[in-house]
């Protein structure tokens, strides 16, 4: 991947081929920049059709839109606080557990499982990428929450129920059920990736370290894990970017509830799952549009975090740290 | 002193084998709940599925039987349109930034491609609505291709890009060593060594976008009807499932499971024929 420069079919430097008669090469040209063009037309059309929608609402409302949490249609009222906090705090918690929970089935995979296992578990682990977002709702609906409401919620309170975020009411629909599911479906991109980049250290490193007296563990968890660090921060980032935009699954198990609770067991609502909800039954333009602006902050925030997770890549792949 | 050198060892042996231990767990634990889903599934949807479920049109609560038949329809209808937009666009998106485009612009075109492909899809929903709902003030299974056609870009000029590097330069050298023109090289030699790895990115586009609901509760919009004119709106089988899943009743319930089952089957065929095919040497980096 690196020597992109030198393997482009025209062989760096000089043309190697005979040129095209001219009329063909035109042609086929001008289709291949046309094509381009859309690609280009589209990525932005996406951000500027966007901002022209939520134009009416970010006029009306201004910044005030970002931390005020009156959400009221009937008014014409709208704050977007209890949306951006659960899609923060469901997407945080699920980073949490993901990128603990993913970096360590990654070094497992990478390092102490046998060859077989380790290729099993790890066609497992990335079709769980792969099952539809409104599956994963219905599991986590008619499976999870009950699950959540009857045994893992009851459980928390009892042992940690001194903490703000596990008083209250138990529901079924709730932050954690929406935070586990989340969980589910972005573990394997932290998992996929760094087991990747785990793969590239070169085995040098960790014989040295066994050499000097090291546990397996210790070698891994010194030496070959801090070479890859950026990288899986990197990976952590897309993960984010994954959950602050997942929507049917989410909207399925959060309970839609416009309002900011401390306790992870009330229910939440997320930006994602505010316009899935209510964009076909929003009456008013400004209704509307303040949906839009939800959509166009969601946008931002995911390339946002996506570009930083890319570079974070990027720079890993540049300094060598996969040798 | 020679005790506490003991212990200090006990402990990093406990240390060693603890975290391997954890470790192994919590990825035997996350491959099973990917078996415990499906397992779940097939258990709750197959005793739904029958000729009349795969046939026939939902049917009102209340009046037994009734299926997703028009779903199923609407998503080939839908994914099929989407696939004649996103297919010729992306191949050539990415075999202009992988041969042709100046070495900034094809970097800026990967990025752009990188950050597409984790846009949020609901977001990409909007822009369809945006574009080709609201100026005609109904609903269209074109909006929706439209949407996915969005969704599979990014897929497939990424693999089509990885697909024509992984072609050996020896044979692009072999291609016009024997006289063969540019296009000659590209259309005979390249792209036909490319094309294994092209048609694995299409079908993981394709994947991706069948399992995708968000997008359409606001585009295809869903129907209860055979809808085959793709300027009505029309129904989706993962949108029915939505639809069905957040009902208050217990047959639509079975209704969602029935259809969970068709979708997971459809998607993890798909997946799995993508990762046989091409053994997993293309990577788009998602």
């Amino acid at each position: 991947m690196g020597d992109g420069a030198t393997t482009t079919w025209a062989a760096g430097s000089g043309r190697v081929s005979r040129p095209e008669s001219g009329l063909a090469r035109h042609a086929f040209m001008l289709t291949v920049k046309a094509a381009t063009a859309i690609f280009a037309l589209i990525m932005a059309g996406l951000v500027l059709v966007l901002v022209s929608g939520s134009w009416a609402s970010l006029r009306h409302f201004g910044l005030r839109f970002l931390w005020t949490s009156r959400w009221d249609p009937v008014a014409n009222v709208f704050g977007g606080l209890p949306f951006i906090y659960g899609t923060v705090v469901s997407s945080l918690i699920a980073l949490l557990l993901a990128a603990s929970i993913g970096i360590l089935s990654a070094l497992f995979l990478a390092e102490f499982a046998p060859r077989r296992l380790s290729g099993l578990l790890g066609i497992l682990i990335e079709l769980l990428a792969a099952v539809p977002s409104v599956v994963f709702g219905l599991w986590g609906l008619f499976v999870l929450a009950p699950v959540v409401q009857r045994d893992i919620g009851p459980a928390l309170q009892a042992a940690f129920g001194f903490l703000p975020i596990f008083k209250g009411v138990i529901y079924g629909v709730n932050m954690l059920t929406a935070s586990l599911i989340l969980t589910l479906m972005i573990v394997p991109t932290v998992m996929s990736i760094s087991r990747d980049l785990i793969s590239g250290v070169p085995g040098r490193y960790r014989e040295a370290t066994l050499a000097l007296g090291s546990t397996r563990w210790e070698a891994v968890r010194y030496v070959v894990l801090p070479m890859v660090r950026p990288g899986v921060f990197g990976a952590c980032m897309l993960a984010l970017g994954r959950a602050l935009g997942e929507t049917i699954a989410v909207t399925m198990v959060i309970g839609n509830r416009p309002s900011i609770s401390a306790s992870l067991f009330a229910p939440g609502y997320t930006i994602a799952s505010a316009i899935a909800n209510e964009f076909t039954e929003a009456t008013s333009d400004l209704y509307i549009s303040a949906l839009i602006e939800l959509g166009l902050l969601l946008l931002v925030i995911s390339i946002l975090i996506n570009a930083a997770g890319r570079l974070f890549l990027a720079r890993l792949d540049r300094d060598g740290g996969r040798a | 002193m020679s005790g506490s050198a003991l212990s200090f060892a006990r402990r990093r042996r406990f240390g060693n084998y603890f975290w391997i231990g954890l470790s192994a767990l919590l990825s035997v634990g996350i491959a099973a709940i990917l078996l415990l889903i499906l397992v779940y599934v097939f258990y709750q949807g197959v005793t739904s599925i029958s000729w009349a479920f795969l046939t026939q049109v939902p049917h009102p609560v209340g009046v037994p039987g009734g299926g997703v038949g028009n779903g199923i329809l609407g998503s080939a209808v839908i994914i099929a349109i989407a696939t004649l937009i996103a297919l010729p666009v992306g191949v050539l998106t990415g075999i202009y930034l992988t041969l042709f485009a100046p070495p900034r612009l094809a970097g800026a075109l990967r990025f752009a491609a990188d950050v597409l492909a984790s846009v949020p899809s609901i977001a990409i929903g909007l822009f369809a609505y945006e574009v080709l709902v609201a100026p005609f003030h109904h609903f269209s299974a074109l909006s929706a291709s439209f949407a996915f056609s969005i969704l599979m870009m990014p897929l497939i000029i990424r693999t089509t890009e990885s697909a024509i590097r992984l072609v050996p330069t020896d044979m692009r050298e072999a291609a016009v060593a024997l006289g063969a023109t540019e296009l000659q090289t590209l259309f005979r030699c390249i792209l036909v060594a490319a094309r294994p790895g092209i048609m694995t990115g299409l079908i993981l586009a394709v994947a991706r976008v069948t399992g995708e609901t968000a997008p359409l509760l606001f585009t295809a919009f869903g129907s209860q009807f055979w809808v085959v004119n793709p300027n009505q709106p029309m129904a989706e089988l993962s949108l029915q499932i939505f639809t069905y899943a957040i009902s208050p009743y217990k047959v639509w319930h079975n209704q969602a499971w029935g259809g969970a089952l068709l979708l997971i089957m459809a998607v993890l065929t798909l997946s799995l024929t993508a990762r046989i095919a091409f053994r997993g040497k293309v990577t788009a980096n998602l």
